[in-house]
């Protein structure tokens, strides 16, 4: 029944014979310190279900994953800016909003006649363009602010979170300036509204009840981040960005211009940035220029929680962060918000450098 | 003397607010090993690295084949064909020895040929071929940090201290490395505090003391006089190892 | 005498002196010089963030901390004011014990984060800061039956500090500047009538006593800020902020002077917070703990200028002038350009923030040493302009970013 709990602290577990030999406690010491983050996640999934009704805890767990899926593309690409650059862009936030209007604009505006059509297909004509528009919006926004604000204070930490602040504030306000600053409602496209229900027959998931679009972010956010994840292992461009991460130094002297490269991750961690938050519009069904900012708090616990710089950790830190949310939101919804940033504050205890660390700051 | 494959003519440097390099000449002879000599502090790396282009330079030219790359971005310098081994050796170590090599080769897939001929010198990059280069041993990341330089054809090789720390049968192994380099008529500027690996590998010789080159000449030439040795480096020879 | 004020850290250049005694005798004089409620509650929001201001640059300008916690303090000091009167009635005693109670609160969560500093580099303090201050704003506004969650907390204050209270029987003259300004600048032959148009009657209550008070506490405060950066203490702080490895190798505890200026800084923001509630009357999220606060904060103290201290003084100034006065200049502006379809909207009054913003973010590459380091440096050059060698302390560098 939970798969999910013990197939993943197994599936990247080393061979089994090994680990026959030793004692259980030993094994679950040596999770602890070398896999933390499944370690973590176990521990999560265990205490919520154990008090937590079992099919209560699955939508609750399935919609965490999906929360988790969404913030994931909102705070990967702050993280590998930092990891590569050092660059602490704060004004990410602003790029979230970005793309949620520019989005939701295309679906709310533009192409609301696809939207509002009950066939799939149809939305799709209206989903896909929203979801391209978002990214490219905030894709090039991204290239003038990192031209503009940030080039000019590399190497400068001060001085960037100074800069981006400033050009947060300044975003924001042309957000407001060209879709004004009133909240604008988003209705979700047809057939991403409403829920499934499990059939009753099914055993111990029978009847239980999903929303469509919490599983459409799942699927999404799973592609990009195995995308991601294939990016980064197994092509060039991804050895570039793990080697930039390490050093900036030696890749210049093996002859890659590492600006260059930093500003295509830069770009692109804008335009995941926007389609985080078109997708994060789309749930809420609400645009308001504040919008990022109300997620950079969950972003910025997801990439110290992973470790700065670590894809892999943001993926992680964001489902602990979206299943914690969903399961102490169940239990006593004030304390998200608290429970959020506990979390984050006793990872650091334990571990400062993150849970999956690739660089030092 | 063979034809200067690079020259720097009275270049000096700074870090931070001190003066590194108060005016260094320097002329690295084409196909020759060149080892570049002196104390600790002497400037040896800091001329490496404003080569590189990696510490600004505040006076003086470096040309290189007869351009003027003084003012030059890193990239561009290594992709004009100068490989740089730095004293940390600057292994990626979270990344395989695959992906190393993977990256050092700028221009494409890595010749197999090449690559065939680095397992030779160096089998034990064969053998550790997927595992994260961090957990090599000393000896091991400087034959990952060479071949890098060598894993496409370069014309000049800057190296920054390749024996330091390492177990003499390793420095055998790298000495026969920069032989077969020799042969190929690869141009090598080598810094190096260890005489008697400078001795066996080096043609000309320069040493530097207090951010300039003092002495220039063959290594025939300082092998032979000891009393220039005690002057210049102020060491017996056999003091290091 | 002044030199013993002032701690020997003068402003350092003429226009800076003389900026600071106009803000200074307008402060002073405030309830006398300007007339009514907008400019009253003006001149009170500057005093209380000139020590909001005055203690995040102990932070920043001094020891290049960056924490985004600064407001959690200054609302914690509102929030204890207004919970302790709500709770014991509208005595002094009821605020003492606010105050008190917020201090030790402040005084427990900023010796955490200092020790949560020691595990985490600068980088992630800043971040972790964040993090906090937002779990503290939600929780504030969630808790809303002991905080008055979104609607916040109206603070009764003792009658002394209320505008009930009459101090004396007559009213006191005072001389609006603004009204009198302009008259001599559009009918100067008129001088007569100007001048009367100009007078008000103060009528002098409790609220006026109040913001005494605050001028009373600024003053102390910043004073002994200035004291405290220009002793020992501040040149260690100083020390760390240009190489902390030296300053350790130098056997100074790094870590125990971190926190320490963590903490005073708080206990500091918190005290203000407190002026703030009494003051205001009214705390609720947004005007205390707000993250756009807290970036209004870090606006002021690197436009005043960081590690100046007086920066603070003039920062908080002028981003409050142009907080509550901004609006009406763009406003006049707009009436020009009505109609423009894009142009319109960017100088909308609403959008006064957009220029600051870009203002600030020029400033930061263009006068990073700030309003007050800017006019240091100028006036150095005149000064080695006149005198050739540069020599004496004047030489040393005024600010560093």
């Amino acid at each position: 029944m939970t798969e999910e709990t013990t197939a993943m602290p197994l599936s990247e577990t080393g061979s089994g014979s090994e680990r026959e030999r030793r004692s259980p406690i030993e094994w679950l010491r040596d999770q602890r310190e070398h896999r933390a983050h499944l370690f973590l996640l176990a521990i999560m999934l265990l205490a919520s279900i154990a008090v937590i009704d079992f099919r209560t805890w699955l939508v609750l767990t399935i919609s965490g994953v999906a929360m988790g899926a969404v913030l994931f593309l909102m705070a990967s690409g702050m993280t590998l800016t930092f990891g590569l650059m050092s660059v602490l862009n704060l004004a990410h936030g602003a790029f979230i909003s970005l793309g949620a209007f520019a989005g939701g604009t295309v679906l709310a505006f533009w192409l609301d006649g696809f939207a509002s059509s009950p066939s799939f297909l149809t939305n799709l004509v209206a989903i896909i363009p929203a979801l391209l528009f978002a990214a490219f919006i905030a894709g090039v926004v991204g290239l003038v602010f990192e031209k503009l604000v940030i080039k000019p204070v590399y190497g400068d930490h001060l001085k960037q979170i100074l800069v981006t602040v400033g050009g947060s504030i300044i975003l924001m306000q042309l957000i407001e300036v060209i879709w004004g600053p009133n909240e604008i409602p988003v209705t979700r496209p047809e057939a991403l509204q409403g829920a499934f229900l499990v059939p009753e027959a099914l055993p111990l998931i029978g009847g239980i009840v999903l929303e469509k679009y919490r599983l459409v972010a799942v699927v999404l956010g799973l592609a990009i981040y195995a995308g991601m994840l294939w990016i980064i292992d197994r092509t060039r461009i991804g050895i570039l960005i793990r080697a930039g991460v390490e050093s900036r130094e030696m890749v210049e002297i093996q002859g890659y211009r590492i600006h260059l490269l930093f500003l295509g991750v830069f770009i692109a961690g804008s335009a995941l940035a926007g389609l985080g938050g078109v997708m994060w519009g789309m749930y809420k069904e609400l645009l308001t220029p504040h919008m990022g900012d109300e997620m950079m708090i969950s972003v910025i616990v997801v990439i110290i929680l992973g470790g700065l710089g670590s894809i892999r950790g943001c993926f992680y830190g964001a489902l602990l962060v979206g299943l914690i949310n969903l399961y102490i939101g169940f239990v006593e919804p004030r304390l998200a918000a608290v429970a959020t940033v506990g979390l984050m504050v006793g990872v650091l205890m334990w571990r400062p450098q993150g849970l999956i660390p690739v660089i030092k700051v | 003397m063979a034809e200067p494959i690079l020259k720097l003519s009275g270049v000096k440097a700074d870090i931070d607010q001190y003066h590194i390099l108060h005016g260094v000449d320097l002329v690295v002879p084409k196909g020759e090993l060149t080892v570049l000599l002196g104390r600790n502090g002497a400037g040896k790396s800091t001329t490496l690295r404003t080569i590189m282009g990696l510490t600004t330079l505040t006076g003086g030219t470096v040309t290189y084949q007869g351009q003027d790359i003084s003012r030059w971005p890193t990239p561009k310098i290594a992709r004009a064909g100068i490989a740089f081994v730095p004293e940390s050796m600057g292994i990626f170590g979270l990344l395989t020895v695959r992906e190393n090599l993977v990256l050092a080769a700028v221009s494409g897939p890595m010749d197999e040929a090449r690559l065939q001929w680095i397992f030779d010198l160096f089998p034990p990059l064969k053998k550790f071929w997927d595992k994260p280069a961090g957990t090599l041993s000393g000896g091991q990341k400087q034959m990952l940090a060479i071949a890098r330089a060598v894993i496409e054809p370069r014309d000049l090789l800057l190296v920054d201290e390749p024996t330091k720390g390492l177990a003499p049968a390793i420095i055998n192994d790298l000495a026969d490395a920069f032989d077969q380099l020799k042969e190929q008529q690869v141009s090598i500027l080598l810094v190096e505090q260890n005489f008697n690996f400078s001795r066996r590998l080096g043609q000309t010789v320069a040493v530097m003391n207090d951010g300039a080159v003092v002495h220039a000449g063959t290594m025939a030439e300082l092998a032979e006089n000891e009393e220039l040795q005690q002057d210049l480096l102020g060491l017996g020879l056999g003091a290091h190892q | 005498m002044l030199s013993r004020i002032l701690s020997e850290d003068f402003p350092r250049s003429k226009t800076l002196t003389a900026l600071l005694l106009v803000i200074v005798v307008s402060l002073a004089l405030g309830p006398f010089l300007f007339d009514g409620i907008r400019a009253f509650t003006t001149l009170g929001m500057i005093c209380v963030f000139i020590m909001v201001v005055a203690a995040y640059d102990l932070m920043l300008g001094y020891t290049h901390i960056v924490s985004f916690a600064h407001t959690m303090f200054f609302g914690i000091g509102a929030y204890g004011v207004a919970m302790a009167v709500d709770g014991m009635g509208n005595s002094f005693g009821a605020v003492l014990v606010g105050i008190i109670g917020a201090l030790a609160v402040s005084f427990v969560l900023s010796l955490l984060l200092g020790l949560l500093s020691l595990r985490v580099k600068a980088i992630f303090f800043a971040l972790v800061t964040l993090a906090v201050a937002f779990a503290f704003l939600s929780l504030v506004t969630q808790l809303y039956n002991i905080t008055g969650g979104e609607d916040g907390m109206r603070v009764r204050v003792p009658r002394e500090l209320g505008p009930a209270f009459r101090p004396f029987e007559n009213s006191l003259p005072g001389i609006d500047v603004p009204t009198l300004l302009k008259g001599l600048l559009t009918q100067p032959w008129n001088i007569g009538q100007v001048w009367q148009e100009a007078t008000f009657e103060v009528r002098f209550n409790g609220r006026n006593v109040m913001y005494y008070v605050l001028v009373a506490m600024a003053t102390g405060v910043f004073l002994f800020l200035l004291r405290l950066v220009n002793s020992p203490f501040g040149r260690v702080l100083q020390a760390i902020r240009e190489n902390e490895f030296r300053a350790e190798a130098l056997g100074y505890r790094t870590v125990v002077y971190r926190t320490a200026v963590v903490i005073l800084s708080a206990l500091v923001a918190t005290l203000a917070g407190a002026g703030f509630a009494l003051i205001n009357r009214y705390v609720n999220p947004e005007n205390t703990l707000n993250f756009e606060l807290m970036v209004f904060i870090l606006l002021m103290c690197v436009i005043g200028g960081m590690g100046t201290l007086y920066g603070a003084i003039v920062g908080s100034t002028l981003f409050i002038l142009a907080q509550n006065y901004l609006q009406d200049l763009l406003g006049w502006v707009g009436q020009y350009t009505a109609g423009i379809p894009l142009v319109e909207n960017l100088l909308g009054e609403d959008h006064w923030l957009l220029w600051f913003g870009v203002l600030f973010v020029l400033s930061v590459y263009f006068f990073p040493a700030g309003v007050v380091g800017q006019l240091r440096i100028w006036a150095l050059q005149r000064r080695n302009r006149k005198s050739p060698p540069p020599s004496g302390p004047e030489a040393e560098p005024v600010a560093q970013t």
